[in-house]
C-alpha cells in the first residue's frame, strides 16, 4: 500500500499532459485549422492564430496553409491557331478560400495540385489554340513612335494584334476559376512563364533570323557603296564647277581688259592716224630690220639723193 | 542519486539507526537535485527570454504562433514559452540570376557556371524571333510581416513572376530593339511592373533592381548579327574613303581656281595700263609734233635710218639712171647673207 501512491503519481501527471496537449492546439500566423471528430468536420474553421481548445482525443486539427501557393505547370507542347507548335510553361498562385470545401473534396494539396493541373493545362491548351502566336507573346499594341529605331534600315514593324497575352491570361484565370469555385480554392493569378519555339520551328525561325541580317548587312554594304558613288559624283561636279567658274571669270576680266585697252588705244590714236601710223612704221623698222637683211637703195631716196648733187 | 529512496532496503547487519542516517543523506542529496534543477529551469527561462538582433535583421515575435509585433535591432526581450522569435534580414540585399549562375565569387573574379540556362533566358520576341536574355533581380524584404505569412515559397514565386515579366515586356518589343537601344527602358519596365506584382501578390519584396546581363541572338544567329556590324562598319568606311578623295581634290581645285582668277586679274591690270602708258605716250608726242609737222617727221625718218643702217648687213646704192645694169651685179654675195638671213626685207620710204 505504501507503493501505490508512489505509482499512480507520474501516471496522473502523464494522463494530464496527455489531455491538456490534446486538447489544446495551436494555430500559425499562416495556418487555418479544421476540427474533425472522427472525420467528420465539426464547427467552423478556425482562422485566427494563437492557441485554441478541442475536445481531447475524439476530435482532430486539420492543418491547412492560409498564404497565397504556388502551382507550376509543366512545360507543355502546344500548337496555336496558326499552327505554330510552342513549349507553353506556366505558373499560377492560388489559396485554399473555404477549408471546409477543401478538405471535403481535395483532402490536401496533393489533390489540388493533380486538380489543377487538369483544370489549367486544358484552359492553356483550349486558349492558346484559339489564338495567333503574336497573340500570346504580345501584351499591347506600342505606338510606332514610341519603339525606338536602332537605324533606319530596320524595317520590322509589329504586327498590330486584337488580344493579347494578359487578355488571354486572363481569359484563362477566369475559366479556370469557374472550375476551381466549388474545390474550396481561389486563383489569384495565372501567367505564362515561358513560351519557346519546339526544336524545329526553332532552326526555322533561326533560319528567318539569318537570312534578315544578311538582308540588312546587304543593304548597309549597297548603301556604302551607293553613298561613296554619290560623294565621288559629287567631287566630280564640284571640280568641274570650280574650274569652269574660275575659267568663266577670267577669261571676262581679260576680255573686259582687252575692250579697255581698244578703247583706249581707239581714243588716242584717233586724234591723228596718219602720224600713228607712221611712227608706228618707224618704231617696226627699227625693232625687225638687222644684219641678216640687205638694202637697194637708189640716189633718189631721201637719205641719199645727197650722194648725187647738194642741194 | 538515480535511485529512488523509496527502492531503498535496509542491508543486513546495519541497524536501523543507520538506516535512518543513510536515508536522511539521501534525502538530503535528492534536495540537492531539486536544487540543481531548479536553477537550470531559471537558467533556460533566462536564456530563453533574450535574444539578439542583428543589425541587418529584425525580429517577428509570435504569441503561440499568433504574430505579436517587430522588434528592431539589439538585445531584446520575450516571454519564455510563450513567444518565439523568427529573424528576418531585411536590410540585407538579395540577388537572384536568370539564364546563368555565379558559383563562386572570391577576390575579384566571379566564376560562371558553364552550363547554358537556356530554358530561363530563350525566349520570344514581339516579331516573333528568338533572343537570349539573362539578367540578375537585386530585391530586399521590405515587409516582413507579408513575406513571412502571405506567401509560401516567396524565393520560387518571386523567380516565376521576373521570368513572366521579363517574357511580356521583351514579348512587346522587336529583337533589335531588345538586342540593342532598348535596353535600359526594358530595365526599367521590369522593375515596374515586378514591382507592381510584388504588391499585387503581397511577398513583402521591394525591388532594387533589374539589370540585364548578356543579351544575344540564338547562337546559330550570332554569326549574321556579327555581320551587319561588319557591314554597318564597311559603309562608314566607303563613305569617309570617298569623303577623304573629295577632300583631297576639291579644296585644291579651290585654290587653283582663285589662281587662274588673280592670273587674269594681273593680265588685265596689265593691259590696261599699259594702253594707258600707250596712249599718253601717243598724245604728248603727238601735241609736239602738231607744231612743227614737217620737220619732225623727217627728224623721225632719218633718226631711225640712222639706227638701222649700220645694223644691217648689205647695202647697195644705185644710181637712179643705172637701174638697166641690175643682172649684172655680183649677187652671190649678197644672195649668200640672204640666204643665211632670216628674209629679205626691203625698204623703200
Amino acid at each position: 500500500m505504501k507503493r501505490f501512491p508512489g505509482f499512480l503519481l507520474p501516471a496522473l501527471i502523464l494522463v494530464g499532459l496527455l489531455t491538456v496537449s490534446s486538447s489544446v492546439y495551436k494555430v500559425g500566423e499562416s495556418e487555418q485549422v479544421i476540427i474533425t471528430q472522427f472525420g467528420e468536420p465539426v464547427g467552423t474553421p478556425v482562422l485566427r492564430p494563437g492557441l485554441h481548445v478541442k475536445v481531447p482525443f475524439i476530435q482532430t486539427a486539420n492543418y491547412f496553409d492560409k498564404r497565397f501557393l504556388e502551382w507550376s505547370g509543366e512545360a507543355t507542347q502546344m500548337p496555336t491557331k496558326d499552327k505554330r507548335f510552342i513549349w507553353v510553361d506556366s505558373y499560377a498562385r492560388w489559396r485554399i478560400s473555404d477549408p471546409l470545401k477543401f478538405f471535403q473534396r481535395l483532402r490536401d494539396e496533393h489533390g489540388a495540385d493533380s486538380r489543377l493541373d487538369d483544370i489549367l493545362d486544358g484552359e492553356t491548351r483550349t486558349a492558346v489554340a484559339r489564338y495567333d502566336l503574336v497573340e500570346v507573346v504580345r501584351s499591347s499594341n506600342r505606338s510606332a513612335e514610341s519603339i525606338p529605331i536602332a537605324s533606319e534600315e530596320e524595317t520590322e514593324i509589329l504586327t498590330p494584334i486584337e488580344k493579347g497575352r494578359r487578355a488571354i491570361t486572363e481569359e484563362i484565370l477566369k475559366r479556370a476559376s469557374e472550375r476551381a469555385s466549388d474545390l474550396g480554392i481561389e486563383l489569384m493569378d495565372y501567367r505564362m512563364k515561358r513560351i519557346n519555339y519546339v526544336d524545329e520551328v526553332q532552326k526555322d525561325v533561326c533560319a528567318r533570323m539569318i537570312a534578315e541580317r544578311k538582308r540588312i548587312a546587304e543593304r548597309f554594304r549597297s548603301e556604302g557603296e551607293g553613298e561613296a558613288a554619290r560623294i565621288r559624283g559629287e567631287r566630280e561636279r564640284d571640280l568641274k564647277q570650280i574650274q569652269s567658274e574660275a575659267y568663266r571669270t577670267a577669261q571676262e576680266l581679260r576680255g573686259k581688259a582687252d575692250a579697255s585697252a581698244t578703247q583706249i588705244y581707239a581714243d588716242a590714236y584717233n586724234r591723228d592716224a596718219a602720224f600713228y601710223t607712221f611712227m608706228k612704221s618707224l618704231e617696226t623698222y627699227e625693232q625687225t630690220l638687222d644684219e641678216s637683211s640687205t638694202f637697194i637703195l637708189t640716189t633718189d631716196s631721201e637719205l641719199f639723193r645727197y650722194l648725187k648733187k647738194t642741194p | 542519486m538515480n535511485r529512488s529512496p523509496f527502492e531503498e532496503r535496509p542491508p543486513f547487519g546495519e541497524s536501523i539507526d543507520e538506516y535512518i542516517n543513510r536515508l536522511r543523506n539521501v534525502r538530503f542529496r535528492g534536495k540537492s537535485f531539486l536544487r540543481l534543477a531548479g536553477v537550470l529551469l531559471i537558467l533556460i527561462l533566462l536564456f530563453g527570454s533574450f535574444y539578439q538582433i542583428q543589425p541587418e535583421q529584425v525580429g517577428v515575435v509570435l504569441q503561440f504562433g499568433r504574430f505579436s509585433r517587430t522588434t528592431e535591432p539589439g538585445l531584446r526581450f520575450k516571454i519564455p514559452i510563450v513567444e518565439s522569435v523568427i529573424k528576418v534580414p531585411v536590410q540585407r540585399q538579395l540577388k537572384q540570376e536568370f539564364g546563368f549562375r555565379t558559383i563562386e565569387t572570391s577576390g575579384l573574379r566571379s566564376e560562371y557556371s558553364d552550363r547554358a540556362y537556356l530554358e530561363e533566358s530563350s525566349m520570344l520576341t514581339g516579331d516573333l524571333n528568338v533572343a537570349v536574355v539573362e539578367w540578375i533581380v537585386q530585391y530586399r524584404v521590405s515587409d516582413p510581416y507579408l513575406y513571412l505569412f502571405k506567401v509560401r515559397n516567396v524565393e520560387d514565386t518571386f523567380r516565376f513572376m521576373n521570368e513572366a515579366v521579363v517574357r511580356e515586356v521583351v514579348g512587346d518589343r522587336t529583337v533589335t530593339e531588345v538586342l540593342t537601344v532598348g535596353r535600359q527602358e526594358i530595365e526599367t519596365t521590369v522593375q515596374q511592373r515586378l514591382q507592381e506584382l510584388c504588391n499585387q501578390y503581397q511577398s513583402g519584396i521591394t525591388v532594387d533592381q533589374v539589370v540585364l546581363q548578356n543579351v544575344n541572338p540564338p547562337d546559330p544567329v550570332k554569326p549574321s548579327w556579327d555581320e551587319v556590324n561588319q557591314a554597318q562598319q564597311q559603309k562608314d568606311r566607303l563613305i569617309n574613303e570617298a569623303r577623304a578623295e573629295y577632300n583631297q581634290v576639291v579644296p585644291r581645285a579651290k585654290g587653283e581656281a582663285q589662281q587662274t582668277i588673280l592670273q587674269a586679274e594681273g593680265f588685265a591690270l596689265d593691259r590696261v595700263n599699259r594702253a594707258q602708258g600707250d596712249g599718253t605716250r601717243f598724245k604728248a608726242l603727238h601735241d609736239a609734233y602738231r607744231r612743227a609737222p614737217e620737220v619732225t617727221r623727217k627728224r623721225m625718218y632719218l633718226e631711225t635710218m640712222q639706227q638701222i643702217l649700220p645694223r644691217v648687213g648689205g647695202k647697195l646704192i644705185l644710181d637712179e639712171g643705172a637701174k638697166g645694169v641690175m643682172p649684172l651685179l655680183p649677187l652671190e654675195n649678197l644672195q649668200k647673207t640672204i640666204s643665211t638671213g632670216a628674209g629679205r626685207k626691203e625698204v623703200t620710204p
